[in-house]
């Protein structure tokens, strides 16, 4: 599988469509951190995020903080979250705002890939739980908007060397999880002959 | 003996229950180390392997930093086995178990994950309407008490899965479920975990023993022979449905599969499946009548 290093938020989408399910990407750059209720209320209650998410890579998480400044956060613990509770969003995060890539963990049901395929977007799956090393991988968060949804935010964060990052479901209509799925699936069946 | 009150035994349980909050969020145990070492050299797929080498180093910077191991402080879930003689009341116990989940969060601080389940407004410092959850066990002829705090991560814990299986399913309808419930989990509980099961009693406690199962040290067997049984074979058979470690395919699915059961009525024959990810943080204390604490991890 190939290596790539990417820094975001891109503004090619050739750097999208170069990868594919399987490969191993570290990420450079700037990085937005977001959840279920920041989603619910850009699609569900129609408010517009104050931030451009063009050629954004967005992170599911919600932090560990602390308070240093009026709204200036540090850093004490920063992981990632499942992502499929949150897979409804995708749609609306390409067609709309033009996110290019997702990353969490567990990987989203085979619904996401049709339309990350025709926006021209990623998932990215992170080492779920491995949030110590994470934190140390996130410089600084920048940016903390919708405050009150603590810790359910908008976090601007810069990064240096995040990942290692799997491609879970490229552009290009493979998932890794779809494919690992069909498998368990028929090896389900040879397992119960076996009962 | 020195004269002991209860407001000295309050105030024990509730630095008790601080430390060993955050101390199970930080330090996890030598045998979840062990087995997940185990699984680092079993694992033969490139991409598991890069995932377990990814969790051995976020465990050695989280001991280096001092730092959690996983962002996701959970719930704080708590099993008590209190002394007949323990001279402080469950009812103060379970006050002072709050008190220190708080105090824990505020002051490290720890991320507030406790929301009003219906508004899902925050309710405070992990503390909440019946929040923390404390399993009771009364023990008579003892005068101790033993706490365990396991921090429940919510990714795992989505993947709970219980089915009234009747009678005429038979052992292999409760195989069949606990297989099931894995492979339909995938990557999203943080795999390779351990795989708590219930198995007997009613719905509602079938599930208790799950939650009890995935709280006990990595790789100890019930000690009923026939139970045991079950769960080498179900610690196998599951490792052979390729899942691998973040769901993303490989030969290490589960750390462990644990079972705990109850007899149960004679048409019922409930399972419930209970996940704990891989970073399966508990903690233990026990707190002796004279309000001294000596923590360990034997229980």
């Amino acid at each position: 599988m190939a290596h790539h290093e990417l820094t975001f938020p891109i503004t090619d989408p050739a750097e999208i469509l170069k990868l594919r399910a399987g490969d191993e990407v570290t990420v450079q750059g700037h990085i937005i951190g977001i959840r279920d209720r920041t989603q619910i209320r850009i699609f569900d209650q129609g408010v517009e995020p104050p931030m451009d998410l063009g050629g954004a890579f967005l992170l599911h998480t919600a932090p560990n903080v602390r308070k240093v400044a009026e709204g200036k956060y540090e850093k004490i613990c920063i992981g990632t979250t499942t992502s499929a509770r949150m897979v409804r969003f995708t749609e609306g995060l390409g067609a709309q705002y033009g996110v290019r890539a997702i990353c969490g963990k567990g990987g989203f049901p085979d619904v996401a890939i049709e339309p990350m395929q025709r926006l021209g977007m990623v998932y990215f799956a992170i080492v779920g739980g491995a949030a110590a090393l994470e934190t140390t991988q996130i410089e600084e968060i920048e940016e903390v908007l919708w405050e009150e949804l603590m810790p359910e935010c908008l976090w601007k964060f810069r990064v240096q060397d995040f990942g290692p990052l799997i491609v879970g479901i490229d552009a290009h209509g493979n998932s890794l999880y779809h494919d690992v799925q069909a498998r368990a699936h028929d090896k389900l069946k040879e397992l119960y002959a076996r009962l | 003996m020195s004269t002991i009150t209860t407001t000295d035994l309050d105030a024990a349980v509730e630095a008790a229950a601080a430390h060993l909050y955050v101390w199970a969020l930080k330090d996890i145990p030598q045998d979840l180390r062990d087995a997940l070492g185990a699984a680092r050299d079993r694992e033969t797929s490139t991409t598991g392997i890069r995932i377990l080498e990814t969790i051995h180093r976020n465990v050695s910077i989280a001991d280096d930093q001092k730092n959690l191991v996983c962002q996701d402080t959970g719930i704080a879930v708590y099993t008590c086995r209190v002394g007949e003689h323990f001279p402080l009341h469950p009812a103060r116990i379970y006050a002072a178990l709050r008190a220190g989940t708080a105090r824990a969060t505020v002051e490290h601080p720890l991320r507030s994950n406790a929301v009003h389940v219906l508004t899902r407004e925050n309710t405070g410092p992990n503390i909440g309407y019946r929040l923390p959850i404390v399993h009771w066990e009364f023990i008579p002829d003892w005068d101790g008490l033993d706490v365990k705090c396991v921090p429940k991560g919510s990714g795992s814990e989505n993947m709970s899965f219980l089915k009234m299986c009747v009678p005429a399913d038979g052992v292999t309808g409760i195989k069949k479920f606990v297989l099931e419930s894995i492979v339909d989990a995938g990557g999203k509980p943080c795999p390779p975990g351990i795989v708590g099961v219930g198995i007997g009693g009613s719905a509602d406690y079938a599930m208790y023993l799950a939650k009890e199962a995935i709280a006990r040290p990595v790789g100890t067997r019930n000690p009923d022979p026939l139970v045991a049984q079950l769960e080498d074979e179900l610690y196998g058979l599951l490792n052979e449905t390729g899942i691998g470690p973040m769901g993303l395919g490989g030969d290490v699915t589960v750390l462990q599969c644990h079972i705990e059961h109850a007899d149960t009525h004679m048409t019922l024959n409930p399972v419930a499946v209970n996940y704990q990810c891989w970073a399966a943080r508990r903690a233990s204390a026990h707190i002796a009548a004279d309000g001294s604490v000596d923590f360990d991890r034997e229980f």
